[in-house]
């Protein structure tokens, strides 16, 4: 799958994948969007890089293994029903503070962790099924 | 001493359970000692229950109430009248001799101080159980017996019989505890409480479930008695210690199905089913034991073999039913507890001290254990019947109960004759044989028992005597309450101590002491004619027991092996198959199919959409290449996500175009990587069968959907999201608030799933990798 224009096209490819996916995963809370698409997207992205120019060099774009990203994911949605407990509120509680017009809270951290493990979850099974290719 | 009515019963029942966690603490703290220390409690209680004797011989009943599970109306209430303070006395006194027994029978073992936990426990357990006055408790108790009973049996658990026998103990003992707790609850349901002293009132005898009721609770009397056909983990019980034997074996534990059956004589008594099973069970024991005992040589395994025997006994005249057969079962409880517990400390004082327990080598030990022997004479003449023993009343009063001039009690009469002399020889054998004669060589040289070894045979035969030549007393204050408790209304006490001529009763016990005599001479023959029979016949119930449990795994094995074959495509369509039947199942029995809603108005785009999703199925089964399958698959799913966003749910769609992309990539990937043929091989027949399936599935879930679409839509929680999840959410996309916020756990749950979804499949995927 690598002829010389698909390895060309696609980091640029990859690129504007990445950042849709944050813009998706940014833009969820008041339109269609959120974390498990944006996590979706990233990981399609992931797919392309890989088919195009290999999986070593993937995962050197990746910086950290799939299953981190996913366990981080995991502990970043968890812990972020913990910030309610000092306001004596119950788990999972969502705190809401305001910078200007733009309000902040636990659901986005929550939607934060949502997207990493998605992405690292999916990363995984398809990096390991293209290095597998051709056995 | 304080009246006991002072006395909270429930301090009784539970102040050993503390004393059995604090026993190995105590043994090691204070060593040689610590069985004097811990026999301070069964003594204690011993000494408050023998102030309860007065107030219940008058008629009293003593109660104690403390709520347990307020919810389910279940509450700790324990009851003591005459027949649970007959037991109770038996078990705490007995218990007191055996504490001290077991300290000098296994001194320097070094878990001496768990066996003192154990006993302990068995005894707070068995006080329960006969204090009980709730079912519930009552059960729980039962329980706990066995669960100690399993402990004790299995305590040189070095050996592999040992285990064995403990395990075998337990299965039969908590099977018939299942059944029997299945026979308490559905008492339960047909008299709505949990008490056992009202339900003599109850009338279950009219029910027309008794025979189910009383199937259950007697089979887990039975077991617990070990009656025929259960009583094969008696004999192997034997592996325990001697002092287990003689606590547990042969005074307490196995006469809790006895107990039992007493308790719910009123209940579930004096109807046909009840006087001919108990008769016949308890007659069949009675003769398997008492042959059994004569082909034994061991001398412990006599005693079990007696002990079979005894409990028919007792089982057989709790179906005879009336006052007199209840005054026996307590005069003969009473006796045999105190002479067959006192020869078990007999037999475990002389494997003690010589090192054997074979009857055909030892001989002459009265020189070297004067004491014990004349303790073992006393007992084994009780255990015969002679005038002025215990077990002289015993009897009278089992013949009295039967002597009745009707033409069925002929038989049982004749049995219990016949059984009593074969028990009496046994006793006679035992407590003879190894003392008198020439002293023969034994691994050890015996010598005279320690003070602790000897205070059990010496008391408990002495008790024997004492009790007898005081039979008015103990006539009046234990065995008649005893018997009121049984048959629920008073009765007045006959015991006396003189031997009148003219009775028929005594020539009867004559009969039996000239049986027994003669049996006793005979003894070597009879043996070597039972030993030949046995041979002949290779079977046995406790080689039924083994083929039974290893019959049932086996059976296990063979079931696994045909539904774990490890053939995905059997499973694939094993799985489809009854989702299918589940979704089809109750549709077509309770609901009915829905009713087709009619053609729907649609504009042209989403007829043309529905028609690409159309194509895309039908492609699917139909496509000669693998290939062609999976991207008709990602087609179809791309329809649906254009259906979707028509009938405006852009999130849905989103997330479904993606999945739809990755499902096509990953479906490739993976189809490459197990280099799987281009072409689909399946025979037609298995495209007819896939196929078919796959529509009835789908069929069954659209049809799920028209039925759940045609009731009445609930809308206060779509009310509630479109409602606040501005406000209080601070969000416009009312699906991502909902699956971020109000329902986050749900969502935490989910990317757990994913995670380790990702994990298992990046394992499977390695493995491959690694070819040998």
């Amino acid at each position: 799958m690598n002829t010389l224009i698909f390895r060309t096209a696609a980091p640029v490819i990859v690129l504007v994948m990445l950042v849709f996916s944050v813009f998706v995963l940014w833009r969820g809370h008041n339109e269609p969007g959120g974390g498990f698409i944006g996590g979706l997207i990233a990981a399609c992205a992931m797919a392309i890089y890989a088919m195009a120019l290999g999986v070593p060099a993937a995962k050197k774009a990746m910086r950290w293994d799939g299953l981190g990203f996913a366990g981080l994911g995991v502990l970043v949605t968890a812990a972020s029903g913990l910030l309610s407990l000092p306001a004596m509120a119950p788990y999972l509680t969502g705190m809401w503070t305001a910078i200007g017009p733009l309000a902040l809270g636990t659901p986005m951290l929550f939607d934060v962790g949502v997207y990493l493990a998605v992405f690292g979850a999916l990363a995984t099974v398809i990096l390991g099924l293209i290095e597998g290719e051709g056995e | 001493m304080a009246s006991s009515a002072d006395i909270d019963l429930a301090i009784l029942v539970f102040v050993p359970f503390a004393a059995a966690m604090l026993a190995p603490l105590v043994h090691r703290l204070l060593g040689a000692f610590s069985n004097w220390v811990l026999a301070l409690v069964p003594a204690a209680i011993f000494i408050s229950l023998l102030g309860a004797i007065e107030p219940i011989a008058a008629g009293e009943v003593l109660t104690s109430h403390h709520s347990w599970i307020a919810t389910y109306d279940i509450d700790l209430v324990l009851r003591l009248d005459g027949l649970s303070l007959l037991f109770a006395l038996a078990i705490s006194g007995i218990g007191t001799l055996i504490t001290l027994y077991a300290g000098g029978y296994l001194r320097r073992h070094p878990d001496l101080g768990r066996f003192y936990a154990f006993i302990l426990l068995f005894l707070g357990a068995m006080l329960g159980l006969v204090l009980a006055d709730n079912m519930v408790a009552l059960f729980v108790f039962w329980e706990l017996t066995s669960i100690a009973s399993f402990l004790l049996i299995g305590f040189d658990h070095t050996r592999q019989a040992a285990r064995r026998a403990a395990i075998q103990a337990l299965v039969v003992t908590g099977a018939g505890g299942l059944l029997l707790l299945a026979g308490l609850v559905l008492i339960h349901g047909i008299t709505g409480g949990w008490s056992v002293s009202n339900l003599a009132a109850a009338g279950l005898q009219q029910h027309p479930a008794y025979g189910l009721v009383l199937g259950l609770v007697l089979c887990g009397a039975f077991t617990k008695s070990a009656q025929f056909p259960f009583h094969f983990w008696l004999p192997n019980a034997m592996e325990a210690p001697t002092p287990v034997s003689a606590f547990l074996h042969s005074a307490t534990m196995v006469q809790a199905g006895v107990y039992l059956l007493a308790r719910f004589s009123t209940a579930l008594g004096d109807t046909a089913a009840w006087s001919i099973l108990l008769s016949v069970f308890g007659g069949l024991t009675l003769i398997w034991g008492a042959v059994s005992a004569l082909r034994q040589t061991d001398l412990k395994q006599m005693l079990a073999q007696t002990t079979l025997a005894s409990l028919g006994i007792c089982v057989l005249l709790l179906g005879t039913g009336g006052e007199m057969a209840a005054l026996a079962v307590a005069g003969y409880f009473l006796a045999h507890a105190l002479y067959k517990a006192g020869l078990f400390l007999v037999v475990g004082t002389i494997d003690h001290e010589t090192g054997i327990r074979e009857i055909t080598v030892l001989s002459g030990l009265w020189r070297r254990m004067p004491v014990t022997f004349l303790a073992a004479v006393l007992m084994a003449v009780s255990m015969l019947g002679l005038p002025l023993t215990l077990g002289f009343f015993g009897k009278e009063e089992m013949y009295r109960a039967l002597f009745v001039a009707d033409l069925r009690a002929i038989v049982p009469l004749f049995v219990l004759i016949v059984g009593n002399g074969a028990i009496g020889a046994v006793g006679l054998l035992v407590a003879l044989r190894p003392f008198l004669g020439p002293l023969t060589a034994t691994p050890k040289a015996p010598h005279e028992a320690w003070p602790a070894l000897l205070l059990g045979p010496v008391v408990l035969a002495s008790l024997g005597i004492a009790l007898a030549i005081g039979i008015d007393w103990t006539g009046l204050a234990l065995l008649q309450p005893a018997a009121n408790g049984i048959v629920g209304a008073t009765g007045e006490n006959h015991l006396s101590l003189g031997l009148h001529p003219a009775n028929p009763i005594l020539w009867l016990s004559v009969l039996t002491w000239i049986i027994a005599i003669a049996i006793a001479l005979k003894a070597d023959l009879i043996r070597t004619l039972l030993r030949r029979l046995d041979l002949s016949i290779d079977w046995s119930f406790d080689k039924g027991f083994d083929q039974a449990m290893f019959g049932l795994i086996r059976g296990a094995w063979q079931v696994t092996r045909t539904l774990h074959h490890g053939r995905l495509e059997i499973y694939l369509v094993t799985f489809f198959l009854m989702l299918a039947l589940a979704v089809f199942g109750p549709l077509l029995t309770m609901g009915g199919l829905p009713r087709f809603p009619g053609v729907p108005q649609m504009p042209v785009h989403e007829w043309a959409i529905m028609l690409i999703a159309l194509a895309g199925v039908i492609a699917v089964p139909l496509s000669p290449q693998r290939l062609t399958a999976v991207l008709a698959l990602g087609v179809q799913g791309f329809a649906v996500a254009l259906i979707f966003l028509a009938y405006g749910a852009p999130d849905l769609a989103f997330t479904q175009f993606m999945v739809e992309v990755l499902s096509v990539v990953i479906l490739a990937l993976v189809m490459t990587r197990l280099r799987l043929d281009q072409r689909d091989p399946r025979v037609f027949e298995d495209i007819i069968r896939d196929g078919g399936l796959a529509l009835a599935c789908g069929v069954g879930v659209a049809l799920l959907l028209m039925v759940v679409q045609a009731s009445d839509f609930d809308g206060r929680l779509s009310a509630f999201f479109t409602q606040t999840s501005v406000p209080l959410a601070h969000g416009h996309n009312v699906v991502n608030v909902i699956i971020v916020d109000y329902r986050g756990l749900d969502t935490l749950g989910e990317i757990s799933v994913v995670m380790a979804a990702g994990i298992a499949i990046y394992a499977l995927i390695r493995k491959r990798r690694k070819p040998a």
